[in-house]
């Protein structure tokens, strides 16, 4: 039996649908008894999310009030206690997992694999690497524990209509006081979630401008997309760092991609490679976009996506 | 003094078209032209501009890696650092053994934080930082745009998926770089020459109790599955056409 510890990330009282994704991967590892961790300071709700997600055999609630807004610093420490049964501990490939799992890892003094996109045995793992031109195959001796993040982009959602056990615990360890929260800027949330949305436009350099970039939100919320930015986008001011797509920014696998003037650098690539369908729109024909686009539209974006909301 | 430990890590340069061997051995590197982990290059810069406006004595630039990594120490050094180790290690470098050295150089120069970059672009494994705050049981604050030093803590911005979070931590600490943190200078002639006489230090694992012995592997590299090339089509009519074909417009 592996018990595989799959650590929550929750705001608002909501899990973060990244999580039935980690269940997933959790659960592909052989002989699995897939256990979720929610700590918060108020978790009943979330927890009774993570019960509900199919493959969660129990979920551990481990309540107290510095747990949020999640710290790793605040976190590691509890998540390594509650780890002591367990021979995998995964969370999220977001900034959230990233952040908190290698901490986790140092504390348990156990290795920590990151992106995990395929299990192939309880101790060999796939995961990319130089920016997605490499897909390297991983291995940990065996009997040492295994940290991970979960490259959500590359796992389905467990299905949802389990109703896993809830478990109360009390946490007794010192938490430190050394790292304090103080704010944070969320954006537009009434968008769809750019991780796991089924649509999504992203705007290039091309733009010109953040009031250009009004372009790509109209076009967006046109066709109920997510929005997205190239990391020249985001330099520039156009558009929020959170709306950065590629391989140091969101890795993203939505049914449909479009690109509107975006080059196609390897680093935007890699974070769209697992897109069902790419759009490309660009008026360069040799634009390195157009080797990994499905449909290719070359012209000039200004006149291209009024052209086609006209045919909406 | 108040000490600054940056790691400089010596990786293909991210403007490299990087390909797997045909064994899957690895990847090829032979004439690819090799640099500073351009997150750690925004590291340094960031050291060097507190350091400027006085909030730091001194940079010191430290990697773990092989000889070859005297290159990018070098450059470092011309960028501004006072000093460079270099903690020699051969072949692909585990995240926990580079914490695990750079944790016992935090011992014996005791800085005043440490900054790396968020990830190196050769393993994308984005660990390094997090490991060293946990074996240092320090406070990290990863993901940084925007670093602020304020007494004995930091104020620190980062680029979070939610958008921007604002942490305090207590200062020793560990920070690691986003992007936008800032844009790196540009080594000038004058700065190479006076590189040279700079101290570089030259140590290894062994010298520093660290075990090289890595617990996990890389088995095999691969290269990705491609995307089939698909069509150009003529017009906005013909796109969304094609897309109510595919049934991902109405
Ligand atoms: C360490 C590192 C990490 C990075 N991480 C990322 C990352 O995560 N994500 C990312 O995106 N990038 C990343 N980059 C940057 C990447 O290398 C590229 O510089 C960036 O993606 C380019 O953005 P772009 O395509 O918008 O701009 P450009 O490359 O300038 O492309 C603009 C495109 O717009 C087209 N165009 C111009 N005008 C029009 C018009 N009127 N109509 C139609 N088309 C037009 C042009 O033909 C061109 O193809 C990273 C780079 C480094 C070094």
């Amino acid at each position: 039996m592996n018990q595989v510890l799959v650590v929550a990330e929750h705001s608002g009282g909501k899990l973060n649908l990244a999580i039935a994704k980690c269940v997933s991967c959790a659960a592909a590892v052989p002989d699995a008894e897939v256990v979720v961790l929610v700590l918060a300071a108020d978790g009943s709700a979330v927890a009774a999310q993570a019960a509900a997600i199919t493959g969660v055999k129990r979920v551990l609630l481990a309540e107290h009030p510095a747990s949020e807004p999640a710290l790793a610093a605040v976190l590691a420490p509890q998540v390594a206690k509650l780890a002591a049964d367990a021979s995998h501990v995964f969370g999220p490939s977001t900034t959230f997992g990233k952040d908190l799992m290698p901490r986790v890892a140092a504390l348990l003094d156990a290795q920590q694999i990151s992106d995990v996109m395929a299990v192939e045995t309880a101790n060999r793992f796939r995961r990319p690497c130089y920016a997605g031109n490499a897909i390297a195959t991983v291995e940990v001796d065996a009997g040492c524990r295994v940290v991970a993040t979960v490259r959500v982009a590359s796992w389905q959602a467990a299905g949802s209509g389990g109703s896993a056990p809830i478990e109360r615990i009390s946490v007794d360890t010192p938490l430190p006081t050394h790292t304090r929260f103080v704010s944070v800027s969320a954006g537009r949330s009434d968008r769809p979630d750019l991780q796991t949305a089924a649509r999504v436009v992203s705007g290039g350099r091309a733009l010109g401008s953040a009031d250009n970039f009004a372009l790509i939100q109209r076009f967006a919320d046109r066709i109920g997309a997510a929005v997205g930015a190239s990391r020249a986008a985001v330099d520039a001011g156009y558009a929020p760092n959170e709306l950065q797509v590629g391989q140091t920014g969101k890795i993203i696998a939505p049914e449909l991609y479009i690109a509107v003037g975006i080059s196609g650098a390897i680093q935007h690539l890699t974070g769209i490679k697992d897109a069902r369908t790419i759009v490309a729109i660009n008026k360069d024909p040799e634009a390195p976009i157009f080797e990994v686009a499905d449909l290719g539209l070359v012209g000039d974006l200004f006149k291209l996506v009024p052209e086609i909301e006209s045919q909406l | 003094m108040r000490k600054v430990l940056v790691g400089i890590k010596r990786v293909i340069d991210y403007n490299v078209r990087v390909r797997v061997r045909p064994d899957g051995s690895g990847v090829v590197t032979d004439g690819v032209k090799m640099s500073i982990n351009p997150f750690d290059e925004i590291a340094l810069e960031e050291a060097l501009r507190i350091r400027e406006r006085g909030a730091a004595d001194e940079v010191i630039a430290a990697s773990i890696g092989p000889d070859d990594a005297q290159q990018q120490l070098r450059t470092a050094l011309a960028m501004g650092a006072d000093r460079a180790i270099l903690v020699r290690a051969d072949g692909a470098i585990p995240s926990m053994i580079a914490a695990r050295a750079l944790h016992a150089l935090v011992e014996r120069e005791q800085p005043l934080f440490v900054i790396l970059g968020k990830q190196a672009i050769d393993d994308d494994s984005g660990q390094t930082g997090q490991l060293l705050a946990g074996l240092w049981d320090r406070p990290q604050a990863t993901f940084a745009s925007k670093i602020e030093l304020e007494g004995n803590s930091a104020r620190v911005t980062r680029e979070v998926d939610a958008g921007l979070e604002v942490i305090e931590v207590d200062l020793p600490a560990v920070f690691t770089t986003d992007l936008r943190l800032n844009e790196p200078r540009y080594v000038k002639l004058p700065d190479i020459m006076k590189a040279k006489k700079k101290p570089l230090d030259v140590t290894d694992l062994a010298a520093l109790g660290v075990t090289a012995a890595a617990q996990l592997r890389v088995v095999r590299l691969d290269p990705p599955a491609q995307r089939q090339k698909g069509v150009v089509v003529k017009d906005a009519a013909e796109l969304v056409a094609a897309l109510r074909q595919k049934g991902l417009l109405q």
